[in-house]
């Protein structure tokens, strides 16, 4: 395969049904799938000799917490031979399990652990799934964007107890989001002006 | 008589010199062979990732310094360069030369780190002397660019803060001089040294299926005769403009990689001499005043500089909705960094790829079979900083 395009062509007619969407931009290619074929399109991309996708960079997930599927889990493929990369997607809602890749790229044991740590996203059949980044007993999943910045517990040592211990956060001062946020491209009436002028033009 | 035995589990860690930061290893040993490896990570995580979503694009830059803090600038890069890749921002050729400049020179420092506390790790105390001396002057210029000898703080999104102060390009060219020097003295210890050989030739042998299987980079991955290096294969910023040798090493094993890293230096070396015949005077941030901030000088005069200033320091700038996966060749390996914008000032997602984590990982796998003694030799060839690893 020369081209991102050769290649976008090749995964569509190759994976057919099991990919929603292509799109390249940025010199990458950008896939959507479904859960239920996720373990085929994986296992394509690696094995087929015109995509080679044998390495895993990393997987990760998108909280969208407005949307009715929440999540969205994205993995990032690089193949050597090729000198490409890809991005596969898809979204699922909360509490849905997904399946374990752990058996195509072992690498992807602790990314799909931290996932599960920061996301609280379960995999299906995989080896070892623990907590990894957080404390021993930590509760709650941090990057889940309702998870507050703060926190909800501290940490320290405690003179009377003679041990370090965990309590809810104090602050001596609310945390503050400042909203800087202003039309800096000017006032909305003056965009429309323009943009309707732009159209006539 | 049948006695029954028993294997030992050993907490190698948290507070251990040679596990190189805060890692909790939890061997299991047979004898004093190792049968099990299970690292536990996390002591130093921040919660980068999280405190970056909250932060401006131009706040979240020093976050980039404490990931990988041995190589502070090569972290900024890759955030700087997926900002600019979303914006569609030129950044000029000066500035494009000063951060090569400055992301070799971070090659060296994490470089001279790694090999010499290896050969701590296996019993040479003069290396990291000698090492650290050269750490202390590359840091010196840290200083005099960015202020700061470790947090530096000096990418922008189009180019770096400010320019080179004067005499720094002198100071680095002497510096070019005379570290090729140092290096021959550090390899006249190690390279042929037989208590050295002894402790790392066919210590945590990587082969290249598996250094595909276990996501290496790197080192890692050059270490075991893969020719990878995102320097040359998908270049970024100057790199296509500078000829540069990649070392690949043959057998995959711990000397390979230290050999691997020296001549690494000795490349990086060559790089900034090039870059500093190559480099001429000009802008060395974008002009969009949009993006940068304008200097100190205009503010006192221009309406415009002031206003720009004002909302770049408050709001910042606003980065289109668009996602990318940027990386960058880091000493260490792979360092990428997968951005979501949603059209405010604020990052909606910053997915930080570092490459010891997968490094780390594989560490049950190296270890196997091997000794306790080969433990700290095998994860001082890894390369591992807590920073990154944790986040």
């Amino acid at each position: 395969m020369k081209t991102l395009e050769d290649l976008e062509k090749k995964i569509n007619s190759e994976l057919t049904t099991k990919i929603n969407k292509t799109q390249i931009k940025h010199n990458q290619i950008y896939l959507e799938t479904d859960k239920d074929d996720l373990i085929d399109v994986c296992l394509f991309l690696k094995t087929n000799n015109n995509t080679k996708f044998k390495q895993l960079i990393d997987i990760t997930v998108v909280d969208y917490p407005e949307r009715s599927q929440r999540f969205e889990v994205v993995y990032l493929f690089l193949s050597h031979e090729f000198n490409q990369r890809i991005v596969l997607k898809y979204s699922i809602s909360e509490n849905e399990v997904i399946p374990s890749i752990t058996s195509i790229f072992p690498s992807a044991n602790w990314m799909e652990r931290e996932v599960f740590d920061m996301y609280g996203v379960s995999f299906k059949d995989h080896p070892d799934l623990r907590r990894i980044l957080t404390d021993y007993g930590f509760e709650g999943h941090p990057l889940r964007k309702d998870f507050p910045l703060t926190g909800h517990n501290e940490v320290r040592y405690s003179e009377d107890e003679k041990k370090v211990i965990n309590e809810p956060v104090k602050l001596e001062q609310n945390f503050r989001n400042f909203d800087y946020e202003s039309p800096w491209e000017g006032t909305k009436y003056i965009k429309d002006e323009i943009e309707s002028n732009d159209k006539k033009n | 008589m049948t006695k029954k035995i028993k294997n030992l589990n050993l907490n190698f860690g948290p507070q251990h010199p040679a596990a190189h930061g805060v890692l909790r290893l939890i061997l299991e040993l047979d004898g004093e062979i190792v049968e099990k490896a299970d690292p536990h990570i996390g002591l130093l995580h921040r919660g980068t990732e999280k405190l970056i979503e909250n932060k401006t694009y131009m706040q979240a830059v020093p976050y980039f310094d404490r990931l990988d803090y041995v190589a502070p600038m090569n972290q900024e890069h890759a955030f700087a360069l997926a900002i600019e890749k979303i914006l569609k921002l030129e950044v000029p050729i000066r500035a494009q030369y000063i951060r090569v400049i400055f992301c070799e020179i971070g090659r060296i420092l994490s470089h001279i780190l790694n090999v010499t506390t290896q050969a701590m790790d296996v019993g040479a105390l003069t290396p990291t002397l000698w090492g650290f001396e050269e750490r202390e002057k590359l840091m010196g210029f840290y200083e005099r660019v960015s202020g700061s000898r470790l947090h530096a703080n000096y990418f922008r999104a189009g180019g770096v803060h400010q320019d080179l102060p004067q005499g720094l390009e002198e100071d680095i060219s002497e510096f070019c001089e005379n570290f090729p020097n140092i290096i021959n003295d550090l390899e006249s210890l190690l390279t042929d040294n037989r208590i050295f050989k002894q402790r790392n030739v066919d210590i945590g042998v990587v082969t290249k299926q598996d250094a595909l299987d276990y996501s290496f980079s790197g080192v890692m991955i050059r270490g075991s005769g893969v020719p990878w290096d995102l320097r040359k294969s998908q270049p970024y910023d100057c790199y296509k403009n500078l000829d540069f040798k990649i070392p690949v090493g043959k057998n995959g094993d711990c000397y390979d990689r230290y050999l691997c890293r020296i001549e690494e230096m000795k490349e990086s070396v060559s790089i900034i001499k090039q870059c500093l015949s190559k480099m001429e005077k000009g802008p060395i941030k974008s002009l969009d005043g949009k993006i940068s901030p304008p200097p100190k000088k205009e503010i006192k005069q221009s309406m415009e500089a002031l206003i720009h200033h004002f909302k770049l320091f408050t709001e910042g700038y606003r980065v289109p909705k668009d996602e990318i996966y940027t990386a960058v060749e880091a000493p260490k390996g792979e360092f990428g960094v997968y951005l979501i914008s949603d059209g405010s000032s604020k990052p909606y997602k910053c997915k930080i790829r570092a490459p010891g984590f997968s490094h780390l990982q594989s560490m049950d796998y190296l270890i196997k079979g091997h000794m306790l003694a080969d433990v700290p030799a095998v994860l001082g060839s890894l390369d591992i900083v807590f920073g990154e690893v944790d986040r």
